[in-house]
């Protein structure tokens, strides 16, 4: 029985194999100290050193691809502009409404304000923002109604988030590892997010709001589900794109189950997209609550501000006093205008396309 | 004759195409596999060669039941792995695993070294603890040639031939008995080229690994092949030991495909009769009918349309040479 | 000499500096076929796209390029815009690597010939249309009258590549570019379409620059060589005179590791150590240095000034003189 013949002959003994490579000469040390420093022999002697050179990459930690993402992040001027807003947004909204200078709800000074004569006092010494038309200070309200906007935003998006990211991810990896059976999964949920996606999302939430009468908890599940069909569908291409990449297949090939493969492989490498339609859902799903809120849907106690509700106080009084409409609607488009920037900034260093 | 580890009989893979609105139909099928049967002897290395839509690629991960084979059989040392049921096959694949063309796109970009070679195991439940599987890893990269920093690093961190040879690491870890590799070499530099192709070279002697190298190269499959077959729109047209083949090709695809090589000699060059063929490769989801090869070979004849001819022996050449072509031993002769 | 180039250099400037390419200087006569050959990252495409201008951003502070390229006594990297516009298509030609990307979907194959002659040639478009059809057939292309209508996507990848040569040799250009044209074909198809050249080139008399990364292609084709690396030629010769006594160690060591079909199965590889990131700024030593494996210290003082006669190398250490 003769011995398997080895594709090529050998040349006798191992030798250290030309095949293997030493490690890149990007070692630090190698740029830092010029190379002009040294004399020839100096520099021979340290192309030699290589594999010890190389022993100081050896403490170093990768850099995962999240990693640098976020160093690409933190040299675009658009994120940092948009984190520095969205930072201020949060600030005020957990913090501020500890140092407001009145209670957003008192109405003391109502006798200054005399609707029928249409005076509603501006801004002055002690009222930064002047009052509102039932004469409670409007600086105070919109302060503390950043707090009641953010919760709205978040709490909101993170149901849009959740749901449609189950629904997505599971249509998606029934689509991209299931085979006939889990295709026919896909087009059944499919199919019931085709049926909230053809409803006009304004229509969608004056239902939800029907539904459950008006509150504040109304505007949060409304705007949430409008956002669950844009979710879900983003996870699912997302995930049907990169079940066809190959080191899907590699996985699969090394005997990975399928369960493991999907969440280990597939959903890790979709979730870039759908981070950055988080950051942009949040603006909207600001606008759109306070949309909701001046439709009347929103919390009907007038006491509690929110901007939304401050909108629509201030729109019917717009003659008499129309900084109180602005008020408000600066705060929510600023607001709007950082998740923006901050999410189009995501995007572009999550592009593996841009990567390097 | 070193008794064969894979034996492929007759195996057909075929797409179906689907057209429709409302409803998909299936209209007809691509027939990218049609029927090939050959085997890969135990401890060699069985080159396939053939230009793009030969079907080679698809042959490949058939092998693996990657892709499922629509019939014919595959028998993986004494195992039918088309009657196996999800559970068996993922048991099997411990033995057979399989190196990708692209090093960058078949590997998770978002794990590190470590993870990429320490999946396998964890599937497969190979080491007793974290320790032991620590020790094969790194015993693995010591095989492969890669230092040990490499565990903690990312596949975007490294060049193209360390990535492949990640790649390769990864199918090692599991002490598989086959590797399939699909054009392991043909995405990296050329200078890296032999570096990749050693190193395959010494793993098998070492590990008495067993290899089907899936390649369009003819210089490459011709350099690391016990045995060469050569495909074309889905079908074995020629299979030989390497020696053989190149020496005295006898199919016309084979022949044409060799004098179309270029070779890094200008002498060679000057003096090489080209063989040149004519028009484009006929669609796979319509191949010509009898010999599929017959549009474009220059000596087709009027049986060769009617007939689909089969691989056989020919006269005055070695029992393990043969050919499917009606005609082989008269253009020989010519 | 048609065109002399004298030590172009490019230097891209995004994140931080990279000198693509660095110092690289070459010549093609009329009629003669030049051959640039290296791997990825050794400069060649981008000193082709650099010739005519074509680089992205070319000449802002993004992209800068240094060095003369004298084509019939214009120096094309100083030329305005106009004059590069109407020289290309007309004087010198460009055949890229992958052809469907480089034809148009959404217009017919016949239209786009046809657009290149009306451009440059001023003819009206039945008459560019008949001459866009007898092109198609020059090329190889059967039933060219048909083909006029077809979209790019209803071609095989070897009849795209050979639309866009038809495209290319339209006008009759002096001087044809091409980058890496068959490295996405098939091997068949490559002979067919290496042919094809070889004859347009033979029957116009046009010059023509090969780039690739394939030294059979070389061998077959070009009349003289440069092997480029890190963006600077290294070794410079006729084709014989290259391939039977090359000098440079990146010449050899790459003929030494290529698999060949001419070759008995068996005969050992030897590699390249390194890739190509393992690389010295020409400015402080051979490029090559650290994967070479006859460096010596004087490789490390400064870069290998050029020397030889007719068969040009850049080394102080060389394998053998030519």
């Amino acid at each position: 029985m003769t011995e398997p013949t080895p594709m090529l002959t050998p040349e006798g003994q191992p030798a250290a194999s030309p095949d293997l490579e030493p490690p890149p000469l990007q070692a630090p040390e190698v740029r830092t100290r010029g190379w002009q420093a040294l004399t020839p022999r100096g520099r021979k002697q340290r192309l030699d050193r290589l594999a010890e050179l190389a022993a100081v990459h050896a403490d170093e930690k990768g850099r995962s691809l999240w990693a640098e993402a976020f160093r690409r992040l933190r040299r675009n001027p658009a994120a940092v502009i948009g984190a520095v807003i969205l930072l201020l947004f949060v600030l005020v909204a957990l913090i501020g409404p500890f140092f407001v200078p009145y209670s957003p709800t008192s109405t003391e000074w109502a006798d200054q304000v005399k609707e029928g004569q249409n005076i509603i006092p501006g801004p002055s010494a002690e009222h930064w923002f002047g009052l509102d038309h039932n004469g409670r200070d409007e600086f105070s309200r919109v302060i503390v109604g950043a707090r009641q906007t953010l919760l709205v935003g978040v709490v909101a998006t993170t149901l849009g988030l959740t749901v449609g990211c189950l629904i997505g991810g599971l249509a998606g990896a029934a689509y991209g590892l299931g085979g006939r059976r889990g295709r026919q999964i896909d087009n059944f949920m499919m199919r019931i997010i085709d049926m909230l996606l053809a409803m006009p999302s304004l229509l969608l939430a004056v239902s939800v709001a029907a539904l459950l009468g008006p509150s504040l908890i109304t505007v949060m599940i409304a705007v949430g589900v409008i956002s669950v069909p844009v979710f879900a569908r983003l996870l699912r291409g997302s995930m049907i794109s990169q079940a066809h990449a190959e080191y899907v297949t590699a996985a699969t090939a090394l005997g990975v189950r399928r369960g493991k493969v999907a969440i280990g492989h597939v959903l890790p490498n979709s979730l870039a997209p759908v981070l950055v339609q988080a950051t942009l859902t949040l603006a909207t799903a600001i606008i759109e609550a306070a949309a909701l809120s001046f439709l009347g849907l929103g919390n009907p106690d007038p006491a509690v501000p929110e901007w939304g509700v401050m909108l629509t106080d201030a729109l019917t009084r717009l003659e008499v006093a129309p900084r109180l409409t602005v008020y408000p609607a600066i705060g929510i488009i600023i607001t709007a205008f950082g998740f923006t920037l901050l999410g189009e900034a995501m995007r572009e260093s999550l592009d593996p396309k841009l990567r390097r | 004759m070193t008794p064969a580890l894979v034996e492929i009989k007759d195996l057909q893979v075929y797409f179906p195409i689907m057209r429709g609105m409302v409803i998909d139909r299936v209209v007809g099928h691509v027939k990218a596999v049609d029927g090939v049967t050959l085997s890969v002897p135990r401890g060699r290395t069985y080159g396939l060669v053939g230009e793009s839509g030969c079907g080679k690629t698809t042959l490949g991960r058939a092998l693996l039941r990657l892709v499922e084979p629509t019939g014919g059989t595959i028998t993986f040392d004494g195992t039918d792995l088309t009657s196996l049921d999800v559970a068996g096959m993922r048991n099997m694949r411990r033995r057979m695993q399989m190196i990708f063309q692209d090093p960058l796109s078949s590997l998770d970009p978002r794990q590190n070294v470590e993870s990429i070679l320490t999946e396998g195991l964890s599937a497969h439940r190979i080491g007793a603890d974290r320790a032991a599987r620590r020790d094969i890893v790194c015993e693995t990269l010591d095989a492969v040639g890669l230092p040990r920093w490499a565990l903690s690093r990312y596949p975007h961190e490294f060049s193209g031939g360390q990535r492949q040879r990640i790649g390769i690491a990864r199918a090692l870890v599991l002490s598989p008995d086959l590797i399939v590799a699909d054009e392991p070499v043909s995405a990296l530099d050329v200078s890296i080229q032999a570096q990749v192709l050693n190193l395959l070279a010494r793993l098998q002697a070492d590990r008495e690994l067993t290899y089907l190298v899936i390649a369009h190269d003819l210089a490459v499959v011709r350099h690391i092949s016990d045995v060469v077959g050569v495909m074309y729109l889905g079908a074995l047209v020629e299979q030989a030991s390497s020696l053989d083949l190149y020496r005295r090709p006898l199919h016309p695809y084979t022949k044409a495909l060799m004098s179309a090589v270029p070779v890094p000699d200008p002498v060679v060059e000057e003096r090489r009769e080209r063989i040149l063929l004519s028009g484009d490769l006929p669609s796979p989801a319509n191949p010509p009918s009898g010999c599929r090869f017959r549009t474009r070979c220059p000596w087709a004849r009027e049986r060769c349309a009617s007939d689909r001819p089969e691989l056989r022996t020919i006269e005055g050449a070695s029992g393990d040479h043969t050919v499917a072509c009606h005609f082989a031993e008269e253009i020989e002769a010519a | 000499m048609l065109l002399e180039v004298e030590d172009l250099a490019v230097t891209f400037r995004d994140d931080r500096e990279v000198r693509a390419v660095d110092g690289v200087s070459f010549a093609v006569d009329a009629r003669e076929v030049v051959g640039l050959v290296g791997e990825s990252g050794c400069g060649k495409s981008v000193t082709s796209l650099a010739l005519i201008g074509l680089l992205a951003n070319q000449n802002t502070r993004r992209v800068r390029v240094e060095g003369r390229a004298s084509f019939d006594g214009l120096d094309l990297l100083r030329a305005d815009a106009r004059t590069l516009r109407d020289i290309r298509g007309r004087e010198i030609a460009m055949i890229f690597q992958d052809p469907l990307s480089s034809l148009n979907p959404v217009v017919p194959i016949g239209v786009q010939v046809a657009e290149v002659l009306i451009r440059h040639r001023g003819a009206s478009k039945p008459e560019a249309m008949r001459r866009a059809a007898e092109l198609l057939e020059r090329v190889g292309i059967p039933d060219p009258t048909r083909r006029l209508k077809e979209y790019a996507h209803q071609l095989s990848g070897g009849m795209q590549q050979r639309a866009l040569i038809a495209m290319a040799v339209a006008c009759r250009p002096r001087l044809l570019i091409a980058d890496e044209p068959t490295t996405a074909l098939d091997v068949t198809i490559q002979a067919q379409i290496l042919e094809l050249l070889k004859e347009l080139v033979r029957e116009d008399g046009t010059a023509m620059i090969m780039i690739t990364h394939d030294l059979g292609v070389v061998a077959g084709l070009c009349d003289s060589v440069n092997v480029l690396y890190a963006g600077r030629v290294v070794e410079s010769a006729g084709r014989h005179s290259l391939f039977g006594r090359p000098v440079h160690p990146y010449t050899v060591g790459l003929l030494r590791s290529i698999p060949r079909l001419d070759e008995d199965r068996g005969a050992r590889l030897t590699p390249i150590r390194g890739s190509v990131r393992d690389v010295l700024p020409w400015a402080q030593g051979c490029a090559f240095a650290p994967r070479c494996d006859r460096a010596i210290e004087e490789c490390l003082a400064g870069p290998p000034p050029l020397a030889g006669v007719a068969h040009t190398y850049r080394c102080v250490n060389p394998e053998a003189l030519p």
